[in-house]
């Protein structure tokens, strides 16, 4: 059988090696973004122009990124000054959301002037596509989410969110805390 | 014993040497080999896979293979509410999210006979025109980073995060933003953030002649570029290829001009076409040119929506929103609009109901991956990779 093998001869002539002028531009231009940047790295040392920042990278976990207070992060349920929640279980939010994945069950209030309150709220956030159309649509402010909790990640499937956990009341959840978690995993 | 070719480089697949590399392939003896391009190839931007028929250098065939990221957009249009598919549009082409609402926005609008306000369309041209730029510098960036150049990938990143942010502090979300809803919009402009745009406006606008001094102009990329995969206009036209690739085989077909919505008449811009500059009309040089011209243009249309919006008086955002989706007027329509990769078009079917009936939506990279098979046949191996990114696939709107 043939051999098909196909010899390409390439002798590099003036004009082919007149690209090292590029290269020099290219990195002329990259180094001059190095050097501005160590100037103002270096400056910010110093405590002078500390407005102007030297980089968009952020040092994450030790520097977070500032978030804008429209930020859409975790949700979470709010509560009135009395300690009960402001939900009335008007179903709304559960209605709207365009993913499902927000569970109410009803019940009667405790208190004789409030006619409802969720006796069970999830939200399935695995499900959740953080569009924000459940705290557009509540009518009481009952449902929010918050700016600064952005960071999610765990290790199960079953990140859903219980009322306890949506009000506050149990702070520490698996996945909050995976690095914890992560280190036990690895013991046990 | 081994056979020498002549490779007659460069290379384009003009009619000739198609059938030129057609007539050596029946004359080779062996077999060919079948090499499966992806679907976890880096440069294929996605889930794609490229079925190539090759004798090791040449393609003689190439099969675009889709479907990996199908999520059913049109099957869950059917069973969710009207304003509840604004944030599925979000997913289409995740990197121009804000173009996807306004498509189904003026859609939905057109087929209710919603108007809008000035002050509305004019915050949504100018969020749509930032995406454009945002979109460009992934496209730009990731084919440099194909094509083997990695600094421009991060340069053009950078430019990015500053329209992320941008887009955070005006809605909520960075890249799947949800903004632009069926009547008006989720959030009003926040104060102080038209400064901020304008200030965008300004560190832009040195970053392109820089991008073409580095990359654009350099000669490294430019010999890389020019002449490698033509797309001729009429191979565009019969494939339904639209967007920068067709304006970049020099066709100046743009809907915003051509067919304009959402009040882009009004704006002073220009269609910027390929030209062949450095080799061919239509070939890869051509269709990135034309992107990083489509910045600057967009540039001017942001700057001419910031002066606008400065001198109006404030209005009410959702005012035009309908209280309720429950009964809406039956009828279908099909709509489209001039997203970054393309034209978008959405044709819906309502019943009258609060869902729709059909939705089928019309993805612009599933039209431009078309024309990949037709394409590809005559090219090296290598420049398949230049191809791919040059038509700039987004493959979450090619599965949709
Ligand atoms: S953010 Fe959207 S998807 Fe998530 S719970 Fe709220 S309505 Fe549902
Ligand atoms: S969170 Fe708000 S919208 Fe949802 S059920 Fe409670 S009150 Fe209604």
């Amino acid at each position: 059988m043939q051999k098909k093998v196909t010899n390409i001869t390439f002798n590099p002539g003036f004009k082919e090696n007149i690209y090292y002028p590029e290269v020099f531009r290219g990195l002329w231009i990259t180094n001059r973004h190095f050097f501005v940047n160590m100037w103002r790295h270096t400056l910010n040392l110093f405590g002078i122009r500390t407005k102007v920042r030297p980089a968009v990278t952020y040092q994450y976990p030790e520097d977070p990124r500032p978030a804008h207070y429209r930020l859409r992060g975790r949700h979470r349920l709010t509560e009135k000054q009395n300690g009960a929640m402001r939900c009335t279980a008007c179903m709304l939010c559960e209605t709207i959301c365009p993913c499902d994945c927000i569970h109410i069950v009803p019940g009667e209030s405790p208190d004789p002037h409030i006619e409802k309150f969720p006796e069970e709220f999830t939200i399935d956030l695995l499900r959740c596509c953080y569009c924000g159309f459940c705290v557009e649509a509540c009518p009481v402010d009952a449902i929010r989410m918050d700016v600064t909790r952005t960071e999610m990640a765990g290790y199960t499937r079953d990140i859903i969110l219980t009322k306890e956990l949506l009000l506050g009341k149990v702070k520490a959840h698996p996945w909050e805390n995976w690095i914890a978690e992560g280190v036990e995993e690895k013991a046990g | 014993m081994s056979e020498k070719r002549e490779l007659n480089l460069p290379l384009g697949p003009t009619p000739e040497k198609m059938q030129a590399a057609y007539a050596a392939a029946d004359q080779m003896p062996g077999e060919f080999m079948h090499v499966q391009m992806g679907p976890q190839h880096p440069a294929t931007h996605g889930v794609l896979r490229v079925e190539i028929e090759t004798d090791g250098e040449m393609i003689l065939k190439g099969t675009p293979h889709i479907g990996y990221l199908h999520r059913c957009f049109e099957k869950v249009a059917e069973n969710i509410t009207w304003p509840q598919i604004v944030p599925f549009t979000d997913r289409l082409d995740y990197c121009s999210s804000m173009n996807n609402n306004l498509g189904w926005s003026l859609a939905c609008e057109k087929l209710f006979g919603i108007e809008v306000s000035e002050r509305v369309q004019t915050i949504r041209v100018l969020a749509a025109e930032l995406n454009r730029i945002a979109n460009h510098c992934v496209a730009l960036g990731s084919y440099s980073l194909d094509i083997g150049a990695w600094t421009p990938f991060l340069l053009l990143f950078q430019e990015r995060e500053h329209i992320l942010d941008l887009f955070e502090e005006l809605c909520g979300g960075r890249l799947l933003l949800n903004y632009i809803w069926i009547g008006g919009l989720s959030h009003d402009i926040p104060d102080g953030w038209l400064k901020k745009v304008r200030d965008f406006t300004e560190y832009m606008k040195p970053k392109v002649p820089e991008l073409n001094q580095l990359l654009s102009y350099n000669k490294i990329f430019t010999e890389r570029l020019a002449n490698v995969a033509v797309i001729p206009a009429d191979v565009c036209l019969q494939y339904g290829v639209t967007g920068p690739n067709l304006r970049g085989a020099g066709v100046k077909w743009d809907l915003r001009k051509s067919e304009p919505y959402s009040g882009y008449e009004t704006y002073d811009f220009d269609i910027p076409v390929g030209t062949g500059e450095m080799g061919q009309v239509g070939d890869a040089f051509d269709r990135y040119m034309v992107r990083v011209h489509e910045i600057e243009q967009s540039l001017r249309i942001i700057e001419q929506a910031a002066g606008r919006l400065e001198k109006m008086p404030g209005d009410d955002v959702q005012a035009a929103i309908p209280r309720t989706f429950a009964k809406v007027p039956a009828g279908e329509i099909y709509f489209r609009t001039e997203q970054p990769k393309g034209e978008l078009g959405f044709y819906i079917v309502s019943n009258g109901k609060s869902k729709p009936q059909r939705v089928k939506c019309r993805a612009p990279s599933f039209s431009n991956l078309c024309v990949l098979s037709k394409v590809a046949p005559g090219l090296l191996i290598a420049d398949m990779v230049a191809l791919i990114g040059s038509i700039d696939i987004v493959l979450g709107d090619v599965d949709r």
